[in-house]
């Protein structure tokens, strides 16, 4: 049965998954202890919950429970990793390379630390999303501690090649963190193959709780340490003091287990349903597929339908949660910065649609999405004045448009 | 960002959408906005010469749907008008009846100024000066 809206954001948030629920309930009422309580059974009840949590997170990601360090979400994992390892390693250098497209808790941490002296080198990609490894080799100075490069972009899903990235970083004598926020649980990750020493990532994109996430940190080869950002009662092997949010970590330990056991299956299932929703959409005219379709997470597209206004869409698709990444207000009419460095034109970038599918998306619920553009965006295009222009081949490049 | 009833309406029924023949003497056409600013209206009236009477408007509208019902309501209320009324349409009139959150003002901006250029190409091509540009903080 169909059930309306029908969600197509997963990229934004995931819905829990019942069983990821069902394990938290009880550490909300009758295990409801301190995981620092060390005097009693209620303490010791949600250290146990915790450890087994840890290990069920360290196990999807093969690491050791040890270096599981719990925070908030993927937000405060970036600012702990990167500010972190700023402030640790300040004697080695100062210089930290990331990417343009990068999401904003990463390069708003940049930019913040540039601010106190440390450079940031903000790479290019290419129109495919996916980082130049010559551009990357040649970013290194003596002075380079860190690169963060996501694993997977959050607003075209693109995978970068995080094994070649890690090494070379590793090559020149630099720590490898990733913002995986949007991978894990999805692809496979694996932080001693892939030579991973930090990562974010978070449980509410992998259909568990809102309001926790992790921060990997290696312990061997290299022992990685990274700053405290926040002082207190010295949790979490002194980098992330605060009393541990016992319930979210439960749930965020079963959302990692299901995530492992169901990932191929559901990669699979997924990527089948994301190409058929694809194919059936860029049927339409002048409709772009943005960033590499061959280095992609299997649940994510993002589409721009030209001479369409995506937000002017997104209220035609009301029956579709979807994103755009078109933002027409008066206060930023800037689309997304994420598609203008693909190098797609403001137009295209303002005609995006991002389609991110989930555990819980039906062939019915694609079927609908198929259904709700099409519609729209031909209602849209009859409506559009460029749309008629390029229909009597009038090339709009050569119009002297008015700026606001 | 919850629209108002009054935007889905024009949005999901707009009115007068349509292409008028622009090389026609009677026929004013305004063309504003742009595509990388995710905005760009055409509209288009139609003038008894006699009576200077607007007796047709049409519109097509690249951009949200405040945009998309800031042209349609235009084009609805430039009918039967003449050109010097048409002139007096303000764009807070637009914000006002379709009450347009803040951030979307731009858009009732938008469809005045292509009232004015319709109307300017409708009186250039009629040999008569077009009104200069009121002084305005866009």
């Amino acid at each position: 049965m169909l059930k309306l809206p029908v969600y197509l954001d997963s990229n934004a948030t995931t819905p829990m998954d019942p069983r990821v629920l069902e394990t938290m309930l009880p550490y909300f009422t009758e295990n409801f202890g301190n995981a620092a309580s060390r005097n009693h059974a209620f303490g010791w009840k949600a250290e146990e919950a915790v450890d087994y949590a840890r290990e069920q997170i360290a196990t999807l990601i093969g690491c050791t429970d040890k270096e599981i360090i719990f925070t908030s979400g993927a937000t405060e994992s970036n600012n702990l990793a990167i500010k972190g390892v700023a402030e640790m390693y300040v004697t080695k250098g100062n210089h930290i390379i990331t990417l343009t497209t990068e999401h904003k808790a990463v390069l708003d941490t940049c930019k913040h630390l540039e601010k106190s002296g440390i450079q940031v080198t903000y790479l290019a990609v290419g129109s495919d999303g996916l980082i130049d490894l010559e551009d990357f080799k040649k970013a290194f100075t003596p002075q380079t501690i860190l690169v963060s490069i996501m694993i997977a972009n959050n607003e075209t899903g693109v995978v970068q090649p995080i094994q070649e990235l890690a090494k070379i970083t590793h090559t020149n004598g630099a720590l490898f963190h990733t913002d995986a926020t949007q991978a894990v649980g999805k692809i496979p990750v694996l932080v001693d193959e892939m030579g991973i020493d930090l990562m974010s990532f978070t449980a509410h994109k992998m259909y568990g709780p809102k309001g926790i996430g992790a921060l990997y940190v290696r312990r061997k080869n290299p022992r990685v340490k990274v700053t405290a950002q926040m002082d207190g009662g010295g949790h979490e092997r002194g980098m992330r003091s605060g009393t541990l949010n016992v319930p979210g970590i439960v749930g965020f330990g079963k959302a990692c287990e299901i995530a492992r056991l169901e990932m191929d299956s559901e990669a699979a299932r997924l990527s089948a349903l994301r190409d058929y929703l694809q194919t059936e959409l860029s049927k339409m005219e002048e409709s772009y597929i943005n960033g590499s379709v061959q280095h992609r997470l299997p649940h994510v597209t993002n589409m721009s339908f030209k001479y369409v206004e995506g937000e002017g869409l997104i209220m035609g698709v009301k029956d579709l949660a979807v994103s755009s990444g078109s933002a027409c207000t008066s206060a930023s009419l800037e689309p997304s910065y994420v598609l203008k460095n693909l190098g797609l034109s403001d137009d295209l970038a303002h005609s995006s649609l991002r389609f991110g599918l989930s555990r819980f998306t039906t062939k019915e619920d694609i079927d609908f999405a198929i259904q709700c553009v099409t519609k729209a965006v031909n209602q849209l295009r009859e409506m559009s004045p460029l749309w008629e222009m390029h229909k009597e081949g009038i090339d709009l490049s050569t119009i002297q448009w008015e700026h606001h | 960002m919850a629209y108002s009833d009054k935007v889905i309406d024009h949005y999901s029924n707009p009115r007068n959408v349509g292409t008028l023949d622009k090389s026609k003497n009677e026929v004013g056409t305004g063309l504003v906005g742009a595509p990388e600013c995710g905005d760009v209206m055409r509209l288009q009236i139609e003038v008894d010469p006699e009576t200077h009477i607007i007796k047709d408007a049409r519109f097509k509208t690249f951009g949200c749907g405040s945009a998309i019902a800031s042209s349609s309501l235009a084009t609805e209320w430039l009918k039967g008008k003449t050109v010097d009324q048409a002139l007096e349409i303000d764009n807070m009139d637009i914000v006002e009846e379709l009450a347009l959150p803040p951030v979307k003002i731009h858009c009732s901006v938008l469809a005045e100024d292509a009232i004015r250029a319709a109307i300017n190409d409708y009186r250039v091509k009629n040999g008569l000066a077009p009104i200069e540009d009121k002084d305005r903080i866009h």
